[in-house]
C-alpha cells in the first residue's frame, strides 16, 4: 500500500517544484471540413472545433482537482490549415479569415491557444500552401490565440530554400505587424525541420495527416522536480546523476500517462501520446538552465554546456519511455530563452550567445526557441539562420525549430517583456556578416544520403 | 473500490482527526488506513479512504475538505490514489 513517504514526496513535487501537466491538446483532423465554398468551410471548421472540444477545458479542471496536480493548459491542435483552405481560398484574406474562424472557437470553448494554422513544405510548396505562409503575418496581427507552424525541411526530403527565403520575410513581416506589442507575433510562429504530427506544445502543435480523427495528446513538465533530485547527488559521478535524472523523469511521465489515460476516457477520444518534455515557464524553479548549473555549470552557455544538456535531454528519454505506453512529440528538454529564468540570467552575463545555442540544439529536443533579436536583422539573415537549424535537424534526423523574434525598434543589450508562459527576453546579438548571395539562390538543398537506408 | 488519499499538514490542535472523521462518516467515506505523526507541533496525517459508497462527486469532497481544513486552520488535500500508485509503483 502506499506510504505516507510516497505522498509526501508526490505532493512536494506538485507544491515546491512545479511539478505540473503543462498541457491537454485535443488533436482535431479538420480534413472533413473542406469545402469549395469559404463561408461553408468556415461554418464547418467552427461546428467541428467548438462541438469536438466542448468539455476539454472542464474536464481538464475536474481531472486537475481530483488529482491534486494542476493542468496549466487546455489547448487545440488542428490540420495544417493549408490542406484544410486549400480549396477554398484564393486569397491571403481568405486564408486570414480561417484565423479568424479558428480564433472565435478558441474563445468559445475556453482554449488558450490553437494550433495548426500551419503548412508542411518540406520539398516544395503547393500554390495554397504559398498562399498560407505569405497570409501568416496578416493572420497574427489579427488573431490573439491562433499558433502558426511551417516546417520546411525533413531528413527524407531535403529542405525547401525557397520556404526558407520566404520564412525570413514572413517573420520580419510579423515582426513589423506587431510592432506595438513588441512583435509578440512572432512568438506564435515557428519554422520547424522533422515536424512531429503529434506535438501537443504551443506554439508548434498541428494535428498532423497521419492522425486519427480526434486525438487527446498530453505535454509533462517538471525541470523543478528534476534540479531538486539532482541537488541530492552533488559531487556524485555521471552514472548516479544519469541515474537519478532517469527515476526522476520516469515518475514525472508517469504523471502525464495517467492524465492523458483519463482524459481520453471522460472525453470519449482516443489517446495518442505523452510528450515528456521539460518545458520551463519563468517562474523560479521552473528552468532547464538551472538544471544544467546545478550539474555544475557557472552559467548555461559555460565550456561543457552542451554535453550536460545532451546528457539531461537523453536521460529523460530513457526514464520516459518506460514510463508511457505511447510516447511522442517533442519529447526533451526544451530551452526557449526567453521563458526560462536561468537562460535569460545566462544571456545578461555574456555567458550565452546565439551560436553556442544553435550548438545545444544539435542535443536538446527542438530548436532556437524564443529568442529575441535585434529588429534591424534582415530577412535573408533570419532565412540564414533558419537555414543552419534546419541543416542541424536534416543531418542528424531529429526535429529542430526556430522561433525568433525581431523586436522592431530595439537593439542589442535591450530588453522586450512578453508576458505570461512567454516571459521576458534581453535581446541577442546576431552575427553581423551577410548571407543574401546564398539564399537568393533558390531551389532546394537535396536529402541528406543517410534517407536511402531502404 | 475507489480509493483516494487524504492528507492533513498544519499546526497541532484538539479535534482535527475528529472533525475529519466526521465529515467522511457523513459523506459515506470508509476508512482503511490512518497514519499520523507530530513533528516539533507540526500535525502530519495520511488516510487512505474508500469512496466507492460516497454519493458525491469526488471533485465536491476534495473542495469541501479543503474549505474544512481552511476552518481548521490546516491543509487537507484529498486525492485519487492512482496518482501516487501510478509513480511510486510498476
Amino acid at each position: 500500500m502506499i506510504n505516507l513517504y510516497e505522498v509526501e514526496e508526490t505532493n512536494k513535487m506538485v507544491e515546491q517544484e512545479n511539478l505540473d501537466v503543462r498541457t491537454i491538446t485535443l488533436g482535431i483532423s479538420l480534413l472533413d471540413c473542406v469545402d469549395a465554398d469559404l463561408d461553408r468551410c468556415l461554418d464547418k471548421i467552427y461546428q467541428k472545433i467548438t462541438v469536438s472540444a466542448r468539455d476539454l477545458v472542464k474536464t481538464g479542471e475536474e481531472i486537475a482537482r481530483e488529482f491534486g496536480v494542476p493542468i496549466i493548459n487546455k489547448r487545440i491542435s488542428v490540420t495544417p490549415i493549408a490542406l484544410v483552405g486549400a480549396a477554398a481560398c484564393r486569397t491571403t484574406e481568405d486564408f486570414a479569415r480561417i484565423a479568424d474562424t479558428l480564433d472565435r472557437a478558441a474563445h468559445t470553448v475556453g482554449v488558450n491557444f490553437i494550433g495548426g494554422y500551419s503548412a508542411v513544405v518540406s520539398k516544395g510548396m503547393t500554390p495554397a500552401d504559398e498562399l498560407l505562409i505569405r497570409s501568416i503575418p496578416l493572420a497574427l496581427s489579427r488573431t490573439e490565440r491562433v499558433c502558426s507552424s511551417v516546417n520546411v525541411g525533413s531528413t527524407r526530403c531535403g529542405i525547401d530554400m525557397d520556404a526558407v527565403k520566404l520564412m525570413g520575410e514572413i517573420i520580419r513581416e510579423t515582426a513589423e505587424r506587431t510592432a506595438g506589442q513588441d512583435s509578440l507575433g512572432c512568438a506564435k510562429l515557428v519554422v520547424f525541420c522533422n515536424a512531429p504530427d503529434d506535438n501537443p506544445f504551443m506554439a508548434g502543435a498541428f494535428h498532423g495527416v497521419t492522425e486519427g480523427d480526434i486525438v487527446i495528446n498530453v505535454g509533462v513538465s517538471g525541470p523543478g522536480v528534476v534540479k531538486t533530485a539532482i541537488e541530492k547527488v552533488r559531487g556524485e559521478n555521471f552514472e548516479t546523476l544519469c541515474e537519478t535524472i532517469k527515476k526522476t523523469a520516469f515518475k514525472v511521465t508517469r504523471v502525464g500517462q495517467l492524465v492523458a489515460k483519463e482524459a481520453s476516457r471522460r472525453l470519449g477520444v482516443p489517446f495518442g501520446i505523452v510528450d515528456l518534455s521539460l518545458a520551463p515557464t519563468p517562474a523560479i524553479g521552473d528552468s532547464v538552465a538551472e538544471i544544467l548549473c546545478e550539474m555544475g555549470l557557472e552559467h548555461v552557455g559555460a565550456p561543457g554546456t552542451t554535453a550536460a544538456l545532451a546528457l539531461l535531454n537523453d536521460q529523460v528519454k530513457k526514464g520516459g519511455v518506460m514510463a508511457s505506453s505511447y510516447v511522442g512529440g517533442l519529447s526533451g528538454a526544451f530551452i526557449p530563452v526567453s521563458e526560462d529564468q536561468g537562460m535569460i540570467d545566462a544571456v545578461s552575463a555574456g555567458a550565452l550567445t546565439l551560436e553556442k545555442l544553435e550548438a545545444m540544439t544539435c542535443v536538446c529536443s527542438v530548436g532556437l526557441d524564443m529568442i529575441a533579436i535585434p529588429g534591424d536583422v534582415s530577412a535573408a539573415s533570419i532565412s540564414g539562420i533558419i537555414a543552419d537549424e534546419m541543416a542541424i535537424g536534416m543531418v542528424n534526423q531529429k526535429t529542430t525549430a526556430v522561433r525568433l523574434i525581431p523586436v522592431i525598434g530595439k537593439g542589442v543589450g535591450e530588453t522586450v517583456e512578453f508576458g505570461g508562459l512567454l516571459g521576458h527576453a534581453p535581446i541577442m546579438a546576431v552575427n553581423p556578416f551577410g548571407c543574401e548571395t546564398f539564399i537568393r539562390r533558390g531551389g532546394r538543398i537535396p536529402a541528406p544520403i543517410h534517407s536511402f537506408k531502404n | 473500490m475507489k480509493k483516494a488519499i487524504i492528507t492533513v499538514v498544519g499546526q497541532d490542535t484538539v479535534g482535527i482527526i475528529a472533525k475529519v472523521c466526521t465529515y467522511l462518516a457523513d459523506n459515506e467515506i470508509n476508512i482503511l488506513d490512518i497514519s499520523q505523526t507530530i513533528v516539533q507541533g507540526y500535525f502530519n496525517m495520511m488516510m487512505i479512504v474508500d469512496r466507492s459508497a460516497s454519493k458525491k462527486h469526488f471533485a465536491d469532497v476534495a473542495a469541501e475538505l479543503e474549505e474544512l481544513g481552511t476552518q481548521i486552520g490546516v491543509v487537507i488535500k484529498c486525492q485519487r490514489e492512482e496518482i501516487f500508485a501510478q509513480m511510486h509503483r510498476i
